[in-house]
């Protein structure tokens, strides 16, 4: 620091940094355990599971909770907690490609009704304000009705079904970054449009999206489940959890375990990637001036 | 005497009071005597504590922060210690407060008449009827036009200056013995302005007194009797107004009233800070007269409205163009044609006579590198997610001039030419001081060699010290590098001081325009009289004690 400079310029004072773990709230600390323990669930699952999730063994149908079927078994004897962590790979699967899907319409959209000409950027808004009045369930079971109940139409469903509600967000951010002085400002030094677009526009708008994106994924699981449970998704013998819960319905008389496990499986993933979401929201948000 | 002594203060102290911070100590044995129809002063700049030491007196310093003091006494009577209930009764009663930014202090969805009513109705005052029309007669009071029209506008609907009255009004509903008023004129024109202080120094001669704060020592010299100038929380300086003005003691206040530009600074550094070593090389520039930039007969219509209307002006090589007017004029709307960045209606803009506002998008490019800008907000022209080296380096790609260095060390050169240093490479503009954020966005602008840079509002959020040192180095780095300056101001000291000629406008249009002296000393249109009529100097101070 030149000193005659901070004499006058009352420097500010650097903000103190604290350790990392130390301002991360617990309920965040137990998400982040949550989702680890999925995502190793999802990409190995025989890790985890202490049976093979499809063998059959009618002795032993219907079984509570126990040590040696910690979650219970349904009404074929399969073990539970295999199913489900067997089927995290696909539930993820659905809810992150769910949202790859989402995002990409969202941006293409989005970016074509902010900033595109007015012969695209008038029609794309129409477009928009129109599937904003369907609701996403409708709009979801549109697309399943045209393609077929399966896990991959389920993904196209519901990535589709949610796009509308992000190219909004797309298109709120773009347009406000896009009147932004920094734009304004690299434009007066002579860059050209395609510089300002990827230096500039593209990274401030999707800045506040990535926690979005974190909220989304488990939001998409949780609809995915929903369809399947319609007998929409995923089919049986599938351990998809929304398949779980639609082939565990006949028997919640007698065997509660079958609906209320795969079902905690679920809230607890969306409930995860949501903290998850709004931490890096307030993070992030606290960081932009 | 001391029964007409109003405000008594004694050793008041404010520290802050944070769980996890050690306590600062904010305002230091702070103390005066104000008595009755006069008008108290405390200067300084930003973070200096003249703002905290005014919430303090009245109670409202927060529970950030601790306040003590050994004697805190309104007429006799004790402050220290009390209630919020028993302050609720005092304040708005028998102390006035007037905040900077009326149009955050004032009810955005209410009619400012009801809004001043509600003071008088929280204190027991009247009648609904009975305290209409004392509303009515306040607004007329502070200078309101049409005051029983004006009572039923929200601020939104009102001018700068009408809400900053109705803001007054509403202050001095119940007639407080003090009115404390918190930079009341900074975001005012200076005719606007001029209106306040008006109103103020009635209210002086009606024998309310007055805690003024402002950075501002010319508005200062107009209606203060007593003055403090306060740095880092301590007074360095107390004593009559006219004395301290006129004969300052203390440095600091030396420098704060040679870092005010006006007519008679011209041609002189304004801050006791050393001159920059400017790295750059020298241009050797011709004084040849080339025009660099001309516009003629600019015509501009925002929704039939007229921000522009026939304007020309034309800026010569190393020179100065002063744009002046108040808010509304069109300078801004004006500056973005200068930039290419709006274009106008009719009228065109032409770059050393090649077409500049009507090329092509491409030719539009080639030319930007020319003619550079800097903003009034250096901050909000920073990518946020780019350190200082980013910013340059951005600029440096666009220079075509052959680099004899790496654009690290180029980077590096800039940063020095302005003041700066390597240590600031790897800082966040969002981190830095306002005069070394507009430093950075200045080391931007030269960073491609322009020719013109546009300079809009660019000192005028900066404290009148750190804009000393700004105007400084842009002086600086005109007799280095020839280059040409559009400068766009309110403030008609800036303007003098930068100046080589100036325009005028007032509402889109051009009333005058001429050599910076000619203008000043001899002004024509009767809007530019009007203008430096209402500008308050240093030196022509018209004392308001009455003895």
């Amino acid at each position: 620091m030149t000193t005659h400079l901070s004499d006058y310029a009352g420097v500010k004072k650097p903000v103190t940094s604290r350790t990392f773990i130390g301002t991360v709230p617990f309920s965040v600390l137990l998400a982040a355990i949550v989702t680890l323990f999925f995502i190793v669930a999802a990409i190995a699952p025989a890790w985890l599971a202490t049976y093979d999730p499809f063998s059959t063994d009618l002795t032993r149908a219907l079984q509570p909770p126990s040590l040696t079927n910690w979650l219970g078994t349904d009404d074929i004897g399969r073990d539970l907690y295999s199913r489900i962590i067997w089927g995290t790979r696909l539930s993820m699967l659905i809810g992150l490609g769910a949202m790859a899907i989402a995002m990409s319409g969202a941006i293409v959209l989005g970016f074509s009704a902010a900033l595109g000409p007015r012969w695209l950027a008038e029609p794309v808004n129409r477009l928009l304000e129109i599937l904003l009045a369907f609701p996403t369930l409708l709009l979801a079971l549109l697309f399943v009705a045209l393609l077929g109940p399966s896990a991959s139409s389920l993904l196209i469903s519901v990535g589709i079904g949610t796009a509308p509600g992000y190219a909004r967000l797309v298109r709120a951010q773009a347009l406000q970054v896009r009147q932004s002085g920094y734009v304004e400002a690299a434009r007066a030094l002579g860059h050209p449009w395609h510089h300002l677009f990827l230096n500039h526009i593209a990274p401030n708008v999707f800045r506040p999206l990535f926690s979005l994106v974190a909220l989304g994924i488990g939001q998409s699981v949780v609809w995915a489940s929903g369809l399947s449970f319609l007998g929409l998704g995923a089919v049986p013998p599938s351990p998809e959890w929304g398949a779980l819960l639609e082939a565990g319905k006949i028997n919640v008389t007698v065997a509660w375990w079958l609906e209320v496990l795969p079902g905690i499986a679920i809230v607890l993933v969306a409930l995860s990637f949501t903290q998850i979401g709004r931490f890096i929201q307030q993070r992030t948000e606290g960081e932009t001036r | 005497m001391s029964d007409n002594n109003v405000f008594e203060v004694h050793d008041l102290q404010v520290w802050t009071a944070s769980d996890n911070a050690p306590a600062r100590h904010i305002v230091k044995d702070v103390s005066f005597n104000l008595q009755r129809g006069q008008c108290l002063a405390l200067v300084g700049e930003s973070g200096s504590g003249k703002s905290v030491t005014a919430r303090a007196l009245v109670g409202v310093a927060g529970d950030k922060l601790r306040v003590e003091a050994g004697t805190l006494k309104l007429q006799q009577e004790d402050l220290r210690g009390r209630s919020d209930r028993w302050w609720r009764k005092i304040r708005g009663k028998k102390v006035g407060f007037i905040l900077q930014d009326a149009l955050v202090s004032l009810d955005p969805l209410r009619p400012v008449g009801k809004e001043i009513g509600e003071a008088l109705a929280l204190h027991g005052w009247g009648t609904a009827a009975s305290r209409q029309e004392k509303v009515y007669a306040l607004l007329e009071e502070v200078g309101v036009p049409e005051a029983a029209y004006r009572a039923g506008q929200r601020p939104d609907e009102l001018s700068g200056g009408l809400r900053q009255r109705a803001l007054i009004a509403s202050a001095i509903a119940l007639h407080p013995d003090v009115l404390i008023a918190d930079e009341p004129t900074t975001a005012l024109d200076v005719t606007v302005q001029a209106q306040v202080l008006d109103v103020l120094r009635q209210m002086l001669d009606r024998g309310t007194s007055i805690i003024l704060i402002s950075h501002d020592l010319a508005v200062v010299a107009k209606i203060a009797d007593q003055i403090l100038v306060m740095q880092g929380g301590s007074i360095v300086e107390a004593g009559i107004a006219q004395e301290v003005l006129e004969r300052p003691r203390h440095a600091y206040t030396r420098g704060l009233i040679d870092a005010i530009p006006s007519e008679h600074t011209k041609g002189q550094r304004l801050s006791h800070a050393p001159a920059v070593r400017i790295t750059e090389p020298l241009r050797v520039s011709v004084p040849d007269d080339e025009v660099l930039l001309e516009a003629s007969h600019i015509i501009k219509r925002f929704r039939g409205r007229t921000a522009l209307a026939d304007i020309s002006f034309t800026l010569r090589r190393g020179e100065t163009l002063g744009i002046v007017g108040e808010s509304g004029s069109g300078k801004t709307t004006l500056s973005r044609i200068a930039l290419a960045l709006e274009s106008a209606d009719s009228g065109e803009v032409r770059f050393r006579g090649q077409p500049w506002s009507q090329a092509s998008a491409a030719k539009q490019r080639e030319i930007r590198r020319q003619i550079a800008v800097v903003y009034q907000d250096p901050l909000s022209s920073f990518d946020p997610r780019w350190r200082v080296e980013d910013i340059l380096l951005d600029a440096i790609a666009l220079d075509r001039q052959p680099l004899n260095q790496t654009p690290r060390e180029r980077a590096i050169s800039l940063l020095e030419s302005v003041g700066l240093g390597a240590e600031h490479l790897h800082q966040w503009p969002a981190r830095m001081s306002g005069g070394q954020r507009q430093r950075v966005a200045i080391a931007r602008a030269i960073a491609a060699h322009p020719q013109i840079i546009v300079l809009d509002e660019a000192v005028s959020a900066l404290d009148v010290t750190i804009q000393a040192q700004i105007l400084d180095l842009l002086t600086e780095l005109q007799t280095q590098l020839g280059v040409s300056y559009l400068f766009i101001s309110h403030d008609l000291g800036v303007i003098h001081h930068m100046s080589d000629r100036v325009l005028v406008m007032q509402n889109g249009l051009a009333v005058e325009q001429g050599s910076a002296d000619a203008i000043f000393n001899h002004p024509q249109h009767p809007y530019t009289r009007k203008l430096l009529a209402s500008l308050p100097r240093l030196g022509v101070a018209e004392p308001a004690c009455k003895g």
